[in-house]
C-alpha cells in the first residue's frame, strides 16, 4: 500500500497520471455554493447555534468522583429543593459525573446548591466546582475574537500579496478560507454541540491551518508557473494543476497527520470525564483541517487560475501553448502513424 | 574536500542544536538553584484546581475605563488580595476592562466580597496621628497587649461637633478603636462612612491615624498630573510636585478645608488622601487654596510624584467592579483534564509516529526523532518561560501542544517531499537533499510565517484561555522552523552519506526506483516503458530542462564521439 502510494506519487509528479482539479472548477464552485449555503441554512432551520453557559451567562456546577454511576434526577431534585423557579439542565459527564446548569443565582443559592447536590450525590465539597458566567462576558469574548479575526485576514492578505507578488492569490486563499469557516460553523451546527470558548480557540486555529495549507500549495504554483513562465507548452491552468497533483500527496499526508493528534483528543474528550475543553477545540479543528485540506485543491487553486487566465499576457501564452500542442498533437500522430507502418 | 562540506554543515548544526539544549537546560537549573524555577511547567487554575474571579471595572459615570486607569484597579484589587493572605494569588488585566483574579484553592467569602468592593479616593481632615503600635508600653517597660475596646464605652461625642476637625468627635469608644487598631490589619471593606470618622493607616503601616469625615470626594478632582515645581518666573526648582485640578464643587469644598485647616496647628494641621480605605498622602495644609488647584510638595521622586498623581486621576473616576465570571475548579477535575490531555497527547504521537513510519520508512525515523528534538525544546522553553514570565499552562495550552503535533510534522513531510521530488528528477541523493532543502525551506518559511501572524495575532488580541492556546501555537511554531533546520536538515544531510540510504535501499524511503525517477544521470534516460510517446517526450524535456551545465557539456561530447542515447533531450 505504501509502494502504491509512492507510485501514486511517482505518477502525480510526472503528470502521468493527473487528476484535474482546474478543468472542472465549475463542478467544485457548484459544490462549494452548495456546501455555504447548506451550511448557512442549517442554523437557521435548528433556530440558531446552541450556545454554551458562557455565552448565556448563568451557573454552573460540576460534581466529580461520583462513586456510582450517576444518574440525572437526584440533580433536578435538589435544583427544585433549592432554587423552584430556575430551570436545570443537567447531564452526566463520562461515568462519574454530573454537570448542572442554572440560571443566574445568587451567592446564597450557590452555596447552599452546593451543598446540597454534595450531600445528594454523596461527596464532599470540595468535588463541587462552581462557576458563575455573567450573560456579556461571552459577548466580550466574541467581539475580541472578531476583531482578531479581521486585523488576522487584513495582515494576511497583506503579507501573501507581498510574498506571492500578486494580490489574486491572497484573495484565493481568503475565499477558500471562508469557504472553510461558514462550512465548520455549518458542520458544528448540525451536530449541535454547544458553542463555548474552546470552541472558539477551534475555530480561530481554523484560520492558522487554513491559510498554511493554502500558503504550502500556492508555493508550488508559484515556483511551477514562474519557471515555466513562456518557455512551456502548457497552459497557465495546466500549471496549475500540475502543481496541485505535485503537491497532492503531500496534502494528504499532512491532511492525515494533522488530523491524527486532534482525533485523538476529540476521541480522549468525548469519553474522559471533564475535559469538555479538549471536545470542544478538537470537533471544529477536525471539520477544519479536513475542509481546509479540501478547499485549498478543490477552491484555492482553482480560483487563483481563474483569476489570472483573463490577464492579456496569460491568455496569449495559453493560446500559443494550445497551437503548439495541437501541433504536436498532429506530428505525434504522423509519428505513430510511421512506426505502425 | 568539497565532498565533506555538507556532513561538516551539519555536525556544526547539530552541535549548536546540543549546545541550545544544554544552555536551556542550564537556564532552567539556575532557575530550580535560585528558587522559584521548576522543572515541572506551572499549572493554570482548570490542570491544578482554584478559583478565577473575573471582574468587570465600571466608572460610575459609565465612561470607558483608560489603561492608566486598570493598571490602578489592578495594584488595588492586588493590595486587597494580599491583605486577606492569600499567597500565590495573580491579578492580571484582560480585554481592555476586565481584571482576572486566579487564586490557588478556595476562596472565602470574605476575601471574595473584599475583592468585589469598589475602590473610593476621599480627602479627610486627619484628628490624630502617631506612630503605630498595637501594643502600650507599661510602666515597667515590659510590653502588655492593648486592650480591647470595651463595648460599654460612649460612641457619641458628649459635646456635639462643630465641624469636621472637632476634637469632640473623638468619643472614648473611637480612642478605644484607636488604640487597639493594628495597622496590619486595615480592612478596606469596612471603611467607615462619609459622615462619620475614620481610624486608619498609612499605606505603608508607618503611621496611624483618626480622621474625621469626608470633606471632599475623589469624584471631584478634574485631573492630577505630576511635575517639578517653578519659581514665579518660570524657573524649575528640580522639587517634585503633585498638580490637582479640582471641579467646582471640589474647589469651594477645598477651600472651605484650606481656610479651616491652615489655622489649625500639628496633625490638624493635615488632611489625607485616603484611597480604598488607605491613607496614600497626608500632607500639612501650607495655604488657603482658593483656586482649586493645591500642589502637594515634599521629597517625593519622579516616580513617587507619578504614582501618587495616577491615584489621585484614578479617584477622579472611581471604579465599581461586577463579578463576570467565577469559577471553581476542583483540584481533582484539573489533575484529571490534564491527565486525559497527556493520554490525548501521547495517543496522537504514535499515531503519526505509525503513520509516517508507514509512509517514509526509515526515514519516518527521522521524523519522530525531530519530533522528540520539538518535544523536548519546548518542553523546556515552557518551563523557563513559566519560571521567568509567570506563564501557566492550561489545558488550552495543552491542546495548542498537541494540534501543533501534526503541524510540526507537516515541516517534514514538505521537506521530504521535495527531496523525493529532486529524486525523482534523477539527482544523487546528495544532490537532491540539497536541492529540495532550498525549495523546500523557503515554503516551510511562507507556511510558518503565516501561522505565527495566527498566533500573534491571537495573542495580543484575544482573551484567557485562547491567549494560552496562541502562546502555545507561536512557540512550537518558532520551535518547528528551528529544528528542522538544525536538526531535520542536518539529518537527513548525514544519512545521505551513509550507504543504506545513498545507495536507495527500499526500505530507506528514498529509493530512486520506487520513486520512478525519469534521469539517471549522465544524459542516460530510462525509457519508461508504459508511457505513450507523447508523454516520454515531456517527461524528459522535463528532465533535461533541470540539467547542469556539466552535464550538457558531457552529453555534447558523448553525442559527437558516437551515437547518442536514443531519447536525448532536445530542448523544443
Amino acid at each position: 500500500m505504501a509502494a502504491g502510494f509512492t507510485n501514486f506519487g511517482n505518477h502525480l509528479y510526472t503528470g502521468e497520471r493527473s487528476f484535474d482539479f482546474i478543468g472542472k472548477r465549475r463542478i467544485w464552485y457548484v459544490i462549494a455554493s452548495v456546501m455555504i449555503i447548506v451550511s448557512i441554512l442549517i442554523p437557521i432551520v435548528k433556530g440558531g447555534f446552541n450556545f454554551g453557559i458562557e455565552f448565556r451567562g448563568g451557573s454552573q456546577f460540576q460534581i466529580s468522583s461520583i462513586a456510582e454511576q450517576p444518574t440525572q434526577q437526584p440533580a433536578i431534585d435538589a435544583v427544585a429543593d433549592i432554587v423552584p423557579e430556575a430551570v436545570a439542565r443537567v447531564t452526566t459527564v463520562g461515568d462519574s459525573g454530573v454537570r448542572v446548569q442554572t440560571d443566574q443565582l445568587t451567592d446564597d443559592q450557590t452555596r447552599a446548591l452546593t451543598k446540597e447536590l454534595a450531600t445528594t450525590y454523596d461527596v464532599p465539597e470540595t468535588e463541587v466546582a462552581t462557576s458563575f458566567i455573567g450573560a456579556t462576558w461571552g459577548a466580550d469574548v466574541t467581539r475580541q475574537a472578531i476583531q482578531g479575526l479581521v486585523a488576522f485576514l487584513l495582515i494576511a492578505a497583506v503579507l501573501m500579496a507581498l510574498y506571492f507578488r500578486t494580490w489574486k492569490m491572497s484573495v484565493a486563499a481568503l475565499v477558500s478560507l471562508l469557504h472553510d469557516l461558514i462550512i465548520t460553523a455549518g458542520v458544528y451546527a448540525l451536530i449541535g454541540f454547544e458553542i463555548t470558548p474552546a470552541a472558539m480557540i477551534g475555530f480561530l486555529t481554523i484560520l492558522g491551518y487554513s491559510l498554511y495549507d493554502t500558503v504550502v500549495v500556492f508555493d508550488k504554483i508559484r515556483e511551477n508557473t514562474a519557471e515555466d513562465a513562456s518557455s512551456t507548452r502548457r497552459t497557465f491552468g495546466e500549471s496549475v494543476n500540475l502543481a496541485v497533483n505535485q503537491t497532492l500527496v503531500r496534502s494528504i499526508n499532512t491532511g492525515i497527520v494533522a488530523a491524527l493528534p486532534v482525533a485523538s483528543i476529540l476521541f480522549i474528550g468525548a469519553f474522559a470525564f471533564g475535559a469538555d475543553t479538549l471536545r470542544d477545540i478538537s470537533v471544529a479543528l477536525l471539520i477544519g483541517i479536513l475542509v481546509g485540506t479540501y478547499s485549498t485543491i478543490y477552491i484555492g487553486a482553482p480560483l487563483y487560475a481563474h483569476f489570472r487566465e483573463g490577464e492579456p499576457a496569460i491568455r496569449k501564452h495559453d493560446l500559443r501553448a494550445q497551437a503548439a500542442k495541437t501541433k504536436a498533437a498532429d506530428s505525434a500522430d504522423a509519428e505513430a502513424a510511421e512506426v505502425t507502418a | 574536500m568539497a565532498k565533506s562540506t555538507p556532513a561538516k554543515k551539519a555536525w556544526r548544526s547539530l552541535t549548536w542544536l546540543g549546545v541550545l539544549i544544554v544552555g536551556l537546560i542550564g537556564l532552567n537549573l539556575t532557575g530550580v538553584l535560585t528558587g522559584g524555577g521548576s522543572w515541572a511547567p506551572k499549572l493554570a487554575l482548570d490542570l491544578e484546581g482554584g478559583t478565577q474571579i473575573i471582574l468587570a471595572a465600571e466608572t460610575s459615570g459609565g465612561q470607558s475605563i483608560s489603561g492608566e486607569q486598570l493598571d490602578q484597579a489592578v495594584s488595588i484589587i492586588r493590595q486587597r488580595v494580599d491583605a486577606s493572605g492569600v499567597s500565590e494569588a495573580e491579578i492580571n488585566t484582560q480585554g481592555g476592562q476586565n481584571i482576572v483574579v486566579s487564586i490557588p484553592g478556595e476562596v472565602d467569602e470574605e476575601t471574595r466580597n473584599r475583592i468585589e468592593a469598589s475602590a473610593k479616593l476621599e480627602f479627610r481632615p486627619v484628628l490624630v496621628a502617631a506612630q503605630p503600635s498595637a501594643q502600650s508600653v507599661g510602666e515597667d517597660g515590659t510590653a502588655t497587649p492593648a486592650p480591647t475596646p470595651d463595648p460599654g464605652l460612649a460612641t457619641t461625642p458628649s459635646v456635639s461637633p462643630t465641624d469636621a476637625s472637632d476634637m469632640n468627635q473623638i468619643t472614648p469608644a473611637l480612642q478605644a478603636e484607636y488604640d487597639a487598631f493594628d495597622c496590619a490589619n486595615v480592612d478596606s471593606t469596612v471603611v467607615a462612612p462619609a459622615d462619620e470618622p475614620l481610624v486608619t493607616c498609612e499605606v505603608d503601616g508607618s503611621i496611624k491615624y483618626i480622621l474625621g469625615p469626608v470633606e471632599v470626594s475623589g469624584e471631584n478632582i478634574a485631573d492630577a498630573t505630576n511635575g517639578q515645581v517653578q519659581t514665579q518666573t518660570g524657573a524649575t526648582t528640580g522639587e517634585w510636585a503633585v498638580n490637582i485640578v479640582f471641579d467646582g464643587t471640589g474647589t469651594k469644598a477645598f477651600a472651605e478645608v484650606t481656610t479651616r485647616l491652615a489655622g489649625l496647628q500639628g496633625a490638624q494641621n493635615q488632611f489625607a488622601i485616603v484611597l480604598d480605605g488607605s491613607v496614600i498622602s497626608a500632607p500639612r495644609t501650607l495655604a488657603v487654596i482658593t483656586d482649586g488647584k493645591p500642589q502637594i510638595t515634599g521629597s517625593f521622586t519622579q516616580d513617587t510624584s507619578k504614582v501618587l498623581a495616577d491615584q489621585l486621576k484614578f479617584g477622579a473616576l472611581p471604579l465599581s467592579f461586577t463579578v463576570q465570571s467565577s469559577d471553581t475548579i476542583s483540584a481533582t477535575l484539573g489533575s484529571s483534564q490534564l491527565q486525559s490531555g497527556i493520554i490525548a497527547g501521547i495517543i496522537g504521537l504514535i499515531l503519526v509516529g505509525i503513520y509516517t513510519l508507514f509512509q517514509y520508512r526509515l526515514l519516518g525515523m527521522v521524523t519522530l526523532a525531530s519530533l522528540v528534538v520539538a518535544a523536548v525544546l519546548t518542553y523546556l522553553v515552557i518551563a523557563i518561560m513559566s519560571w521567568r514570565e509567570g506563564y501557566r499552562l492550561s489545558l488550552a495550552g495543552v491542546a495548542g501542544l498537541i494540534v501543533a503535533i501534526g503541524f510540526t510534522a507537516d515541516s517534514f513531510i514538505i521537506y521530504f517531499e521535495r527531496v523525493r521530488d529532486e529524486l525523482r528528477d534523477g539527482r544523487g541523493l546528495e544532490s537532491a537533499v540539497e536541492a529540495g532543502w532550498k525549495r523546500a525551506l523557503r515554503t516551510v518559511y511562507a507556511a510558518k510565517g503565516t501561522n505565527l501572524l495566527a498566533a500573534v495575532v491571537l495573542y495580543i488580541l484575544a482573551v484567557g484561555n485562547v491567549k494560552g492556546f496562541a502562546f502555545t501555537l507561536g512557540v512550537t511554531t518558532v520551535i518547528d522552523v528551528l529544528v528542522v533546520i538544525i536538526f531535520t536538515h542536518p539529518m537527513l544531510q548525514l544519512l545521505a552519506q551513509t550507504r543504506f540510504f545513498s545507495s536507495g535501499h527500499p526500505l530507506s524511503g528514498l529509493d530512486p526506483n520506487a520513486l520512478g525517477a525519469v534521469y539517471r544521470g549522465r544524459a542516460e534516460f530510462r525509457k519508461p516503458v508504459s508511457l505513450p510517446a507523447g508523454k516520454a517526450a515531456s517527461s524528459a524535456r522535463e528532465a533535461a530542462k533541470r540539467k547542469t551545465i556539466a552535464e550538457r557539456k558531457a552529453e555534447l561530447a558523448s553525442s559527437a564521439a558516437g551515437p547518442s542515447t536514443k531519447n536525448d533531450g532536445k530542448d523544443s
